[in-house]
């Protein structure tokens, strides 16, 4: 059974990113940098309706454009216009058409000259207006609300009668935008001999069979390259629509095309998190015991719900009640269609939403009850019975998080009564709690070393931003007792031993212990190929001189026992009100995190950072908002959708609990699944009133004071 | 969708329209606007250019690039697209996320919001002019340091925001450099480190508060 070793000097260590020096000075090349000879500067028409049957396209005013080398019809426009099927724009902003040509300019003119067109259909936008009965139908063979699922455990009508306390409450939450820095795309090269594509994707396997399939190229004639790729957060899996767009023109152009979305396209089409509508109803014993939960969500996955996908999950459904364990539940949820962009995984699907509304209603009822939100958490994030002894277990990693986490904060000292502290600038703390599954598989690596002592990892992975590069060379140097300047990694490409996509914080615990295992290999081969008992450190190169004109290249696969699943964590936020102007101001931030084995303290540290930096932003400033009358998205930019700043940043604290019996874990989702929650656990502790919608924004916190004259 | 400034077929001189003008005002109204009119035109002939493309030298790094552009194309598209320095990114085209930070004539600028054309005659400098590989500046080796970046693409629009601050303002404190760089985004969420990187170029030293515990050894 392989294992970690248990004297790590790189692997566990704080290093710096070994691809740091390409990234700060400009020299790495992302898949929208690659300037293949000859490529060609491609955009994607996109329709300016909320709904429409298009009834004539004309694409030859775009090919007469000087400069332009070709022009196509996006997939399914093409396969509807063949088959003599309605073609219906569902959403603004879905594709139309593409076309490439010598500059962005001559692409921009194109787009202008094509001629479409349609006519308009009804259509509805908003999830409340949706779910009216006479409300237009997104999809004609069903109504926009799916059909309720119902759960229940116990016997809850009965329970709520047994409480000593029960609150209510109704939360919302936004449908949020990924908006990675690098917008989706690919550059793709379509030549006889077969297809080259640069992808901005998190699973280049996953662009690669889907090119295969989309394009009927045989799959050895298929190569995805992503070297490097600019944040993906869930939505970049598969060639997307943009990425057969760009297929079709370079065969058409015969010549590389290069299609990245515009900032205002990705805000449109590409994915987003499903909204929430949650009722939720809690009740306890005196004791502070949980007794009764009742919980009634809706939300909307845009086009990729209701109707023609039987109201699927795509993301809508949370997990309720989340971490905590009630005796006594009723859990109804439902989707709901609307004309907009089709949801996507986005971050920990279905999490930073069920976090909120539970972790707020939570810290409603202990106020009712007169407890310590801390202790009433204590009290119920317990495990199931069977697993009570099981130190593993997240519920029981959260109770040292909390307590640990508390006396870090310094819970005790700063706690007050809700909206106690004097002054119009109101101090308050909050606190979340989170719970991810991570965890690995099959993933393939090798290794070659040559008689020079050089030696090339290689693997099919991404590096996202995630810092797998890194980790990677550090695995490598500690199994050959070398430095990781030494290991040459090479990564992002199907040439390579296939890995998984980069999703759900999977690939630390796939990629590490693959890497481990071929290394370990490859070390064994080398000291039975060239007889050197021990060919580690200061003996390799003499080891490797051995081997000769032919480099050793050793194959290996990941092996069980090396990662596992299931991480806790909490975040504990400090807030600032303003109330008269109703300004949020995020002062700290504590998080106290398990991940198992720690690869890489710094790479880690800085994803945890991240996650809290995304959850501050769905916490206060992010959300699409869609035009009623139009159908339009109102806020596809970045003056319009806010991310977090610089100028915002709070301070971020970090405990990492060092976990490494249990192998690699992942670490990418858990971080931003508590941070809206205790951030609005901390707004409502300072001004004394919830705020019970996402973002948190100074108009909603000036309404729940009274204060806001549109509300008067 | 960003737009470009199409031709839609309309066009006036600025003499024909001032000169409208004069028509219909008073004697020595009209004389004046005639002799404005008349410098108008003259500058008019001088400058009038495109919309085909021209021949235009842009001194970049150090060097002079000469490139053929429409007057349209922005500063950016023109190095980004029309040359291999790919450093600086697109990735709002409308001055609102910093990551094609330039520096031209010393100042810093989204070059998404400048033309091409404007840029003649300037020194302008790129990420790739700051450093590379095996010889980079103080504040690329800070940002690599303080592990202020994730994926990269906002990290060149950073560097040259840091850079260009500390140009201006050798020691500048928390405040400054936050608001100083308020004009670039990051979507991983590397700022507190970029923050740290910032001063750490700066000479000053600034850390989070991180900590490992050894789970097996808590209570």
């Amino acid at each position: 059974m392989p294992s970690w070793p248990e004297k790590r000097e790189y692997i566990s260590s704080h290093h710096t990113r070994i691809d740091g020096p390409y990234k700060v000075s400009g020299a790495a090349k992302y898949p929208s940098d690659v300037q293949p000879e000859g490529w060609l500067y491609g955009m994607i028409l996109r329709s300016k309706w909320a709904k429409a049957k298009i009834t004539k396209i004309d694409l030859d005013p775009a090919l007469k454009v000087p400069g332009i080398k070709a022009a196509v019809l996006a997939p399914a426009v093409e396969e509807r216009q063949k088959s003599g099927a309605d073609v219906t724009m569902r959403y603004y902003g879905e594709e139309i058409a593409g076309v490439a040509g010598t500059s962005k300019q001559a692409c921009l003119d194109a787009l202008k000259a094509i001629k479409v067109e349609a006519t308009e259909l009804p259509y509805v936008v908003r999830e409340e207006d949706a779910k009216a009965d006479d409300a237009p139908r997104v999809w004609d063979d069903a109504p926009n609300l799916s059909t309720p699922s119902t759960k229940e455990t116990g016997t809850v009508d009965q329970a709520f009668g047994e409480c000593a306390a029960v609150v209510e409450g109704f939360f919302t939450t936004p449908v949020q935008l990924h908006n990675p820095l690098e917008t989706h795309g690919n550059t793709v090269s379509w030549k006889d001999d077969g297809v080259t594509c640069w992808a901005s994707t998190q699973g280049i396997t996953s662009v690669h069979d889907g090119l295969s399939k989309n394009l009927d190229v045989p799959a050895s004639q298929v190569r995805v390259i992503s070297e490097y790729m600019g944040g993906g957060f869930g939505a970049k899996f598969g060639p997307g629509v943009e990425g057969a767009i760009a297929a079709q023109l370079s065969k058409q152009a015969k010549a590389p095309v290069r299609v990245f979305l515009t900032r205002f396209d990705q805000n449109l089409a590409v994915g987003n998190r499903p909204s929430s509508f949650q009722k939720i109803k809690l009740g306890a014993k005196a004791d502070g015991t949980l007794h009764a939960f009742e919980f009634d969500n809706f939300g909307t996955a845009g086009v990729g719900a209701g109707g023609a996908t039987a109201g699927g999950g795509s993301g809508v459904a949370l997990r309720a009640p989340y971490i905590y364990r009630v005796p006594n539940t009723r859990v109804k949820q439902a989707t709901v269609a609307v004309d907009a962009g089709s949801a996507r995984a986005f971050r920990a699907p279905s999490c930073p939403p069920s976090s909120f509304g539970m972790e707020s209603i939570m810290d409603e009822l202990a106020v009712k009850l007169g407890m310590d939100p801390i202790e009433f958490r204590i009290k119920n994030d317990t495990p199931a019975p069977d697993r009570a002894d099981d130190p593993n277990d997240p519920a029981n990693i959260r109770q040292k998080e909390l307590k640990l986490g508390a006396e870090r904060f310094g819970w005790k000292e700063k706690y007050k009564k809700p909206g106690s502290s004097p002054g119009p600038i109101k101090t308050g703390i909050g606190c979340a709690g989170s719970s991810w599954g991570g965890g690995g598989r099959g993933t393939k690596a090798e290794v070659e070393i040559h008689s020079d002592g050089s030696v090339e990892v290689r693997c099919g992975t991404q590096d996202l931003g995630t810092g797998t590069r890194t980790y990677i060379a550090l695995i490598a140097a500690d199994v050959f007792g070398l430095k990781p300047e030494q290991i040459t990694v090479r990564i992002g490409d199907t040439r390579y031993p296939p890995s998984g996509g980069s999703g759900g914080s999977s690939t630390s615990p796939s990629v590490s212990p693959a890497i481990l295992t071929t290394c370990t290999k490859a070390l064994e081969a080398l000291q039975t190929q060239t007889g050197v008992a021990d060919a580690r450190g200061s003996n390799w190169p003499d080891a490797c001189k051995k081997l000769g004109v032919n480099p050793l290249v050793t194959q290996g696969q990941w092996e069980k026992g090396l990662s596992s699943t299931n991480t806790g964590g909490v975040q504990f936020a400090e807030v600032e009100v303003d109330t008269d102007t109703g300004f949020v101001r995020v002062k700290k931030v504590l998080v106290v995190q398990d991940g198992g084995l720690i690869l890489n303290r710094l790479t880690c540290e800085s994803q945890l950072n991240g996650g809290v930096i995304m959850g501050m932003g769905y916490a206060l400033y992010e959300e699409r908002v869609m035009d009623k009358n139009s159908g339009v998205v109102l806020n596809p930019n970045f003056e319009t959708y806010k991310l977090t700043g610089l100028g915002e940043v709070p301070e971020i604290e970090v405990i990492l609990f060092d976990m490494p019996e249990r192998g690699v874990i992942g670490i990418g989702e858990p971080s931003t699944i508590p941070t809206a929650a205790a951030i609005a656990n901390a707004v409502a502790n300072a001004i004394g009133v919830r705020v019970s919608s996402l973002p948190i924004t100074p108009q909603k916190v000036l309404a729940a004071l009274g204060k806001d004259k549109l509300s008067a | 969708m960003s737009e470009s400034n199409s031709k839609d077929g309309f066009s006036i001189s600025r003499r024909s329209f001032l000169k409208s003008f004069g028509t219909s005002a008073a004697v020595a109204a009209t004389a004046q606007v005639e002799a404005v009119a008349a410098e108008l035109e003259k500058a008019n002939k001088e400058k009038v250019i495109g919309p085909e493309a021209v021949p235009i030298t842009l001194n970049v790094n150090g060097k002079p690039i000469q490139l053929t552009v429409e007057p349209r194309v922005t500063l950016l598209d023109a190095i980004r697209n029309m040359t291999p320095l790919t450093g600086s990114k697109e990735v709002c085209d409308r001055a609102t996320c910093g990551a094609c930070s330039m520096l031209v004539d010393g100042k810093l600028i989204y070059s998404c919001s400048m033309l091409a054309l404007d840029a003649q005659g300037k020194k302008i400098t790129t990420v790739e002019g700051l450093g590379e590989p095996g010889k980079l500046s103080k504040v690329q080796e800070a940002f690599i340091e303080q592990d202020a970046l994730m994926c990269g693409y906002c990290t060149p629009g950073f560097v040259m925001s840091v850079t260009a601050l500390l140009m201006k303002n050798p020691k500048p404190t928390e405040a400054e450099v936050r608001h100083s760089c308020a004009g670039n985004l990051c979507r991983c969420g590397t700022y507190p480190r970029i923050l740290q990187a910032a001063l750490k170029a700066a000479g000053i030293s600034k850390t989070a508060k991180t900590e490992v515990i050894s789970y097996a050894k808590l209570a």
